[in-house]
């Protein structure tokens, strides 16, 4: 059984200091590269885009100038373990960073943090001062003629949708932080129109320890198509809450008795834009091929009523929306209003078959992951909890 | 990480992409097949689905997407599916950059359109038959082509904002509007202006003014730039029709009306000709049907425009030049079109003493006939109604400033755009395109091709180029430029910038004798001028006057709100597109050949009205009184 929130059992606290750095420039751009692609890693804010592919292209990009961008904006509901690295391992995490700059030709990097983490600032400040002063920063790094880069931080203002790397980008720039179309995509046209890297922030810390502990070493943990550890946040209906390293692939039940939550009815995993699996699935993996995460998991015990979860999270996204399209606007409410109806017991099949179909098309047909993943809870809901939440008379 | 300055005002998020040269640097110019709905086709890389989809003649349903505006990728009811895509693309955004298999109205694809309408519908307040864009409106029809026939998730029955009705030019209704976005991007983008933006997030978005305050009173130009584009009923003009109609039903009122070429050149759309088809004359007999009493037309007043900005020039040439005062600087700049003179107010006060004082010919026209015409006719000037038919929605604004009274009476008490003039003459069940043509009415009958063109971009540069070159050097303007087209100042480019050497100079004309003795002082100079449209390239050409560029050495330069000049105004018919703004100048253009005077000195009414009624000639002591006026230091202060 393991301890929540423990540092000490952290991969992350074995690493020693600025050695992946040290690594990374006898080792060349290519090198690190060949590491990344070699472990597998892929992206930890729940997307899953291959790390190494992502920096291949913003490596080959060519361009004067180029950004190494750090995804601090965690704002997805029941996540909270980039605050635990920000809070514990924020030197790793610029060291990650620092060797983005290096395989990308970056001269500067950007944490965009979230607005509610602004208490963290002056610790973060504090950990980029003294890289500064130990040469980790600025020019000439690690006496390496040329191997120039820096890390600032800018906060962000408290939009859900700005954790959406090109709306990040365009917050930013100081526009209303809103996702562009893509393509392009950032790694060719990002920040301020240059290739730009936008990854997690628990990305950069693994990054750093791959290149530490070796590709082969992560790739040998995990799924064949989910490789290496993960930190997730555990919340909700459990003993145990807290943050947690799991090995990818671990499985819902696995996950539950080691966080203190059997006997739960339902668990959301990746929170509000994740899929909620109902206790008959809880042999499922969690993995980018299975159960997709960025580490949030939600556990619902016996008690909670999974309508009000549904309506819960439409909550969310009815404000959290940017506004841009029309799918996204306009569907999180009407799929809202249906909640509200199935409430009073005044919803029909046919609305419903009308709904979950009209939440098909926002996953199709939305601009950016935020729309498209926003139905998702509402439909596994009406998929597995159909019976709970048809039928209710109305409350007088 | 300052020291890129962005010159796009406009977030990436909804701007054309482009290609990059980093990734497709060695494709770039290459050609990639696409295939359409089984069709397939060679495209240049980077073309969008969309437009390779026009090319092959399938049509994709849009709304956000505008010719003019750069891409949003927002209302997605452009989607597409491309094979092996788990999601459907809007076909407007994506560019195509490898070999993609595209369909247009798989069950995906039109589940997901109307889903997308169903969801506009859902939020759309009002009903169609009580709409002005009834039978013009993007939405009806696309909820026609999709089959609409019941509204599956609800329709509202009852507004949520009030109408925004404070603005002497634009009206806004936010209930009827479905977020598009094409307002703030031709605000924001194409005008540069920037009043309109969206606000909040989510079921909150919302588009609004500074603060949300009233049209009225923010920074706001007039020009109805957004009307044109918006592609429902959310932005209309402010409509005087009924007090119109109301003047022509009193029998006490003398009701007189003035047509602008560019409506003239342009109504005809709303009758469901092409565009490019001039109904001047027609036009005339409908408006007589109307019940106008007399038809004008404002090339008179345009002509005059020409001599009193023409003579202005002349004189601070002169004054700058040869005396040395600077006080009323060169350039000189053009004040016809309202929505500039706004603009300028606003944004750039500092430079207002190199605005010409001259009134726009919509104002002149209406000082003149409450006094020459009134007293002419034995008419009192308190029972004229002075009407505009102007292509322009900031007209209406500009007649009611409250300087504009110097006839001792409104000088115009009732601008109308095209749009509701072809609203009137349909209203009283006239057939506009097959009347039988009528001439103008006296004494003002007989017009120019210099006041034709005023409503293209480089019109007015043309007509006073033709009026000063002739008075200067006392040689035919033909000599110069065959026909009398001033090519170097014609065309649509945003900024063009023009040099003319006089060739010579002559004696000084009767009309400028008061003036000055005689044209030594100018002798071998080079007339050196600039003309732009848009205020977006106004801006441009402001910046660089400022910065001393090229511009700041110009003697002379016209400004016009609207992208394309007059012809493409707020108050045209919708929709608008480079290629409709485009037959609209040739239907201008050729107008103006077909005239047999084409220089405003030239003209016999004004050549009249000097002798008789502005003794003292151009810029003298009674057309100053009349003809010209002042401007008000605004700024961008919002009370």
């Amino acid at each position: 059984m393991k301890t929540p929130s423990d540092r000490n059992s952290m991969t992350f606290a074995s690493i020693t200091p600025n050695e992946g750095l040290k690594i990374a420039v006898e080792k060349g751009r290519m090198g690190v590269l060949g590491e990344l692609s070699e472990s597998g890693l892929k992206g930890r804010g729940g997307a899953g885009f291959p790390t190494s592919v992502k920096w291949n292209l913003a490596a080959a990009a060519h361009d004067t100038k180029k950004y190494v961008v750090c995804n601090a904006d965690e704002g997805e509901p029941g996540t909270f373990k980039d605050r635990f690295i920000l809070a514990e391992f924020a030197d790793l995490m610029f060291e990650g960073m620092t060797i983005g700059g290096f395989t990308i030709g970056a001269a500067e990097g950007i944490v965009y943090l979230r607005g509610e983490y602004t208490y963290l600032r002056g610790h973060l400040e504090t950990v980029l001062e003294q890289r500064r002063k130990a040469k980790l920063l600025g020019k000439n790094i690690l006496g390496k003629k040329g191997f120039n880069f820096d890390i600032r931080i800018q906060m962000g203002a408290g939009a859900y949708v700005c954790g959406e790397e090109t709306a990040l980008i365009e917050s930013l720039e100081g526009q209303r932080g809103e996702p562009r179309n893509r393509p392009p995509f950032p790694v060719d046209t990002g920040f301020m129109g240059h290739p730009t890297i936008v990854n997690n922030v628990e990305t950069f810390a693994w990054v750093a320890s791959i290149i530490v502990k070796g590709g082969k070493w992560f790739k040998h943990i995990g799924t064949e198509k989910s490789t290496g550890l993960k930190l997730f946040s555990i919340s909700g209906d459990v003993e145990r809450p807290g943050v947690y390293e799991f090995p990818m692939g671990i499985t819902v039940d696995q996950l539950l008795r080691e966080v203190g939550g059997e006997g739960a009815k339902a668990v959301q995993i990746g929170g509000a834009s994740g899929h909620c699996v109902h206790q008959k699935d809880f042999s499922r993996k969690i993995a980018y091929e299975d159960i997709p995460t960025g580490g949030s998991v939600i556990v619902f015990g016996r008690q909670r009523d999974m309508l009000a979860v549904a309506k819960n999270f439409l909550e969310f996204f009815v404000e959290e929306s940017c506004g841009q399209c029309t799918p996204c606007r306009i569907g999180n409410e009407k799929l809202l209003e249906g909640v509200e109806l199935l409430e009073k017991g005044c919803c029909s099949m046919k609305y419903l078959r009308e709904l979950c179909s009209l939440g098909e098309t926002m996953q199709i047909a939305s601009k950016c992951g935020l729309g498209q993943s926003s139905p998702n809870a509402f439909l596994s809901i009406v998929k597995h909890f159909q019976d709970e939440i048809m039928g209710r008379t109305a409350i007088e | 990480m300052s020291e890129e300055i962005k010159t796009d005002r406009a977030p990436v998020s909804q701007r054309a992409h482009k290609v990059s040269a980093g990734i497709n640097g060695d494709a770039l110019g290459a050609k990639v097949t696409v295939q359409i709905d089984g069709n397939e086709i060679k495209v240049p890389l980077g073309t969008t689905i969309l437009e390779a989809a026009n090319e092959l003649g399938i049509r994709i349903p849009t709304l956000c997407n505008h010719a003019d505006l750069c891409v949003a990728g927002v209302c997605r009811i452009c989607v597409v599916e491309i094979e092996g895509s788990r999601t459907l693309q809007a076909s407007c955004a994506y560019p195509i950059t490898q070999p993609i298999k595209v369909k247009t109205h798989s069950q995906k694809v039109r589940q997901a359109r109307r889903h997308i309408l169903d969801l506009l519908l859902s939020k759309h307040y009002g009903e169609c038959y009580a709409c002005f864009r009834n039978n013009n409106c993007e939405l009806q029809a696309l909820a026609k082509e999709y089959g609409v026939d019941f509204f599956r998730f609800g329709h509202p029955s009852k507004p949520f904002y009030e109408v925004d009705r404070s603005s002497y030019s634009v009206i806004r209704d936010m209930n009827k509007c479905i977020l598009c976005r094409r307002c703030v991007r031709t605000c924001i983008d194409l005008q540069e202006v920037g009043v309109l933006d969206v606000e909040n997030r989510g079921y909150q978005s919302k588009v609004v003014t500074y603060m949300d305050k009233l049209l009225g009173s923010v920074v706001c130009i007039n020009c109805g730039q957004c009307i044109n584009r918006c592609p429902t009923g959310a932005l209309r003009a402010n409509d005087p029709t009924d007090e119109v109609w109301a003047a022509i039903d009193d029998p006490k009122k003398h009701v007189v009306i003035q047509t602008a070429p560019s409506p003239r050149a342009a109504i005809g759309e709303c009758f469901g000709l092409e565009p490019g088809k001039a109904l001047t004359f027609e036009l005339n007999t409908a408006l007589r049907q109307c019940g106008f009493d007399k038809v004008f037309d404002t090339n008179f007043s345009a002509d005059l425009t020409i001599i009193e900005e023409g003579t202005e020039l002349l004189l601070r040439l002169f004054k700058n030049l040869v005396k040395g005062d600077h006080s009323q600087p060169l350039p000189q700049f053009t004040s016809c079109s309202p929505g500039w003179v706004k603009y300028i107010e606003h944004f750039y006060p500092e430079l207002l003493p190199h605005m010409s004082s001259a009134k726009s010919p919509q104002q002149m026209f209406g000082a003149v006939i409450k006094t020459y015409y009134a007293k002419k006719q034995g008419i009192d000037p308190k029972d004229i109604v002075t009407v505009a038919l102007m292509p322009c929605s900031a007209k209406k604004f500009e007649c009611n400033r409250p300087e504009m009274c110097d006839s001792g009476y409104k000088d115009i008490d009732y601008g109308l755009t095209t749009r509701e003039m072809a609203q009137m003459i349909s209203e009283a069940g006239i057939d506009l395109p097959n009347l039988p043509k009528s001439d103008f009415d006296d004494p003002f009958g007989t017009a120019t091709g210099s006041g034709i063109i005023f409503g293209a971009t480089g019109g007015v540069m043309e007509a006073a180029i033709r009026s000063v070159i002739e008075l200067v050097c006392g040689i035919r303007i033909e000599k110069l430029f065959e026909h009398a087209r001033v090519m170097p100042v014609r065309g649509f480019e945003g900024v063009r910038y023009a040099e003319l050497a006089l060739p010579q100079i002559g004696p000084v004309p009767d009309l400028l004798k008061g003036l000055v003795k005689d044209w030594e002082w100018i002798k071998g100079a080079t007339l050196k001028v600039g003309v732009c449209h848009g205020t977006a390239n106004a801006k441009k050409v402001l910046d660089d006057i400022k910065a001393g560029g090229q511009f700041s050495q110009c003697h002379f330069i016209e400004f016009m709100a609207c992208p394309g000049g007059c012809l493409g105004g707020g108050g045209q018919p919708i929709p608008t597109s480079p290629e409709i703004r485009a037959a609209r100048a040739r239907a201008i253009y050729s107008e103006d050949e077909s005239y047999q005077i084409r220089k405003s000195h030239e003209n016999p009414a004004v050549v009249e009205l000097y002798q008789k009624f502005l003794t003292d000639g151009p810029c003298g002591h009674i057309s100053h009184k009349l003809l010209h006026t002042h401007y008000l230091s605004r700024g961008k202060y919002i009370a």
